[in-house]
């Protein structure tokens, strides 16, 4: 067998995810700020293209042209180094994941721990950020996200464990396969846990949390301090966070849809494909930003609290009530 | 010899751009001015690893190198240093002058040992791949063939929650 179809499948897997990363952000964005807008009681953007569709591309656009400037005391390197990092890691946890019964990068058993592992890898890039910029606020911040991300990695792989052990799988298009229609969905408790509605929460919510969203987005509390990890970050270098972290959201989402509600499985078994998937992780992208705009910020103390306190325990109880329903049935 | 545009040529190339991401990881790491930035080397050094084993053929490990080490015991680390540490740039205090020729012999009888055992040890060979690295065996052989350890890592781990709460519970009043 030649080498070469494998270059060309690793070549249309960058240029595809770079393409997608950066679509999806500018999609995210313009359609975060029509959100906010509406929920607002205002209109939001629409001065560029139809219903404002372009903006984002003229955002992008200022942004590419604006001067990269590295703060004098900061720690050039790894300011440098921070916003690459964190793209990295977003490119790399599409590699498994399933667009598609067909539409995948790499189909691996492994697959949903190649998502964890670089999306904990994405920690550190938050970390460098604060810490390279050289700045109180930036420091404070960092060390928010990262305390933040830490305590609701431990719920959420909790609960992929107890998922894990329902589906007997990592591989995330089997995991998919295995729910061919509405009433197969492991989101409902006749699918293998009377607890799975639950875990559904808990997944979602710490998916909320791991992505630093509202109400979970004390790493960037603006009114405390300034813009967060980026505060010091101008131009495409603050691009390449949002990137980032639009990539991380879909990341989520996908994420909740394909263990969830059946990925790119049509509710009633007839076309499947990635429009499904799409459709679901869109959909579940508005809940999200439905979300940041309804409830207002936590504190600290009660985010913590509430990843230690309430979904420590209840992903606890999860996996043991549901070890123990597999093991008697 | 291979040609390099083969599989085994392209593989080859591969696994040495991983060796050299270690070596260049390793030598951030320790000759780095700041603390923080060697942490970012260990993690280059780290990540190299994973991709040593993925190149080897365990995914399993190898992700779970890049969970463990790359994204909790670094930023483990990092965080450690942010909180106990301030910002900016230490000099380093000038140390014993033994420890230099001390650093050396200890790092040369270290290599020689471990030099001596992988020289020694009868390699199985590259063709016989224990299992698939599929989750499957990886959950048999942790329940059946790695048992004692996978028990010892357990309490191990136990211990060190335990002693972290006694540790954590001192200081602190009633709150």
């Amino acid at each position: 067998m030649s080498g070469y179809p494998e270059i060309f499948r690793v070549l249309a897997y960058i240029v595809g995810t770079l393409a997608f990363v950066g679509l999806n952000a500018a999609f995210l964005v313009w359609l975060e700020r029509k959100v906010a807008g509406h929920i607002q009681r205002r209109i939001g953007p629409k001065e560029v293209g139809p219903f404002g569709i372009i903006q984002s591309l003229a955002d992008g656009i200022k942004l590419m042209s604006k001067q990269l400037v590295v703060p004098e005391r900061a720690d050039g390197l790894l300011y440098r180094l921070a916003p690459l990092m964190t793209m990295t890691t977003a490119i790399m946890v599409f590699v498994t994941i399933p667009f598609g019964p067909a539409l995948v990068a790499r189909d691996l058993n492994l697959g949903m721990l190649v998502i964890f592992a670089f999306a904990s890898v994405n920690v550190l890039a938050l970390l460098l950020a604060g810490w390279g910029s050289n700045n109180k606020y930036s420091v404070i911040s960092a060390t928010r996200a990262v305390s933040q991300n830490v305590a609701y990695e431990v719920p959420m792989l909790i609960t992929v464990a107890t998922m894990v052990m329902i589906v007997g799988t990592m591989n995330l298009n089997e995991i998919v396969g295995q729910q061919g229609n509405l009433l197969q969905w492991k989101i409902f408790p006749w699918n293998g846990s009377v607890m799975l509605p639950v875990a559904f929460l808990i997944f979602f919510i710490c998916a909320l949390a791991e992505t630093n969203r509202a109400p979970f987005d004390l790493g960037e509390a603006e009114s405390e301090l300034v813009a967060g990890f980026h505060t010091e970050y101008g131009g495409m270098g603050f691009g390449l966070f949002f990137l980032g972290e639009y990539a991380y959201v879909f990341v989520g989402c996908a994420l909740t849809s394909i263990f969830f509600l059946g990925g790119w499985q049509c509710p009633l078994g007839w076309a499947p494909g990635v429009h499904w998937l799409l459709i679901k992780t869109y959909l579940l992208v508005f809940v999200v930003m439905w979300i940041r705009w309804t409830f207002p910020r936590t504190t600290i103390y009660g985010l913590l609290n509430l990843s230690w306190k309430v979904l420590v325990p209840f992903a606890l109880v999860n996996l043991i009530v549901t070890a123990a329903l597999l093991k008697v049935f | 010899m291979t040609p390099l545009l083969s599989v085994e040529g392209l593989a080859g190339v591969v696994f040495l751009g991983f060796v050299l991401i270690i070596i260049l990881g390793a030598l951030v790491a320790t000759h780095a001015a700041t603390l923080i930035r060697a942490v970012t080397g260990l993690a280059l050094c780290l990540v190299g690893v994973a991709g040593v084993y993925y190149f080897l053929g365990s995914p399993f490990l190898a992700l779970m190198q890049l969970l463990i080490y790359a994204g909790a015991v670094c930023v483990a680390i990092v965080f450690a240093v942010m909180l106990a540490e301030p910002q900016g740039v230490k000099k380093f205090k000038r140390m014993h002058p033994l420890a230099g020729p001390g650093a050396v012999a200890a790092g040369t009888l270290m290599a020689w040992g471990l030099a001596a055992l992988a020289f020694k040890t009868s390699w199985p060979k590259a063709a016989t791949r224990l299992n698939t690295g599929a989750l499957d065996d990886v959950g048999r052989s942790m329940m059946t063939t790695f048992v004692v350890s996978f028990e010892l890592i357990s309490l191990i781990l136990l211990v060190a929650i335990i002693g972290t709460l006694v540790l954590g519970r001192r200081g602190r009043s009633k709150a």
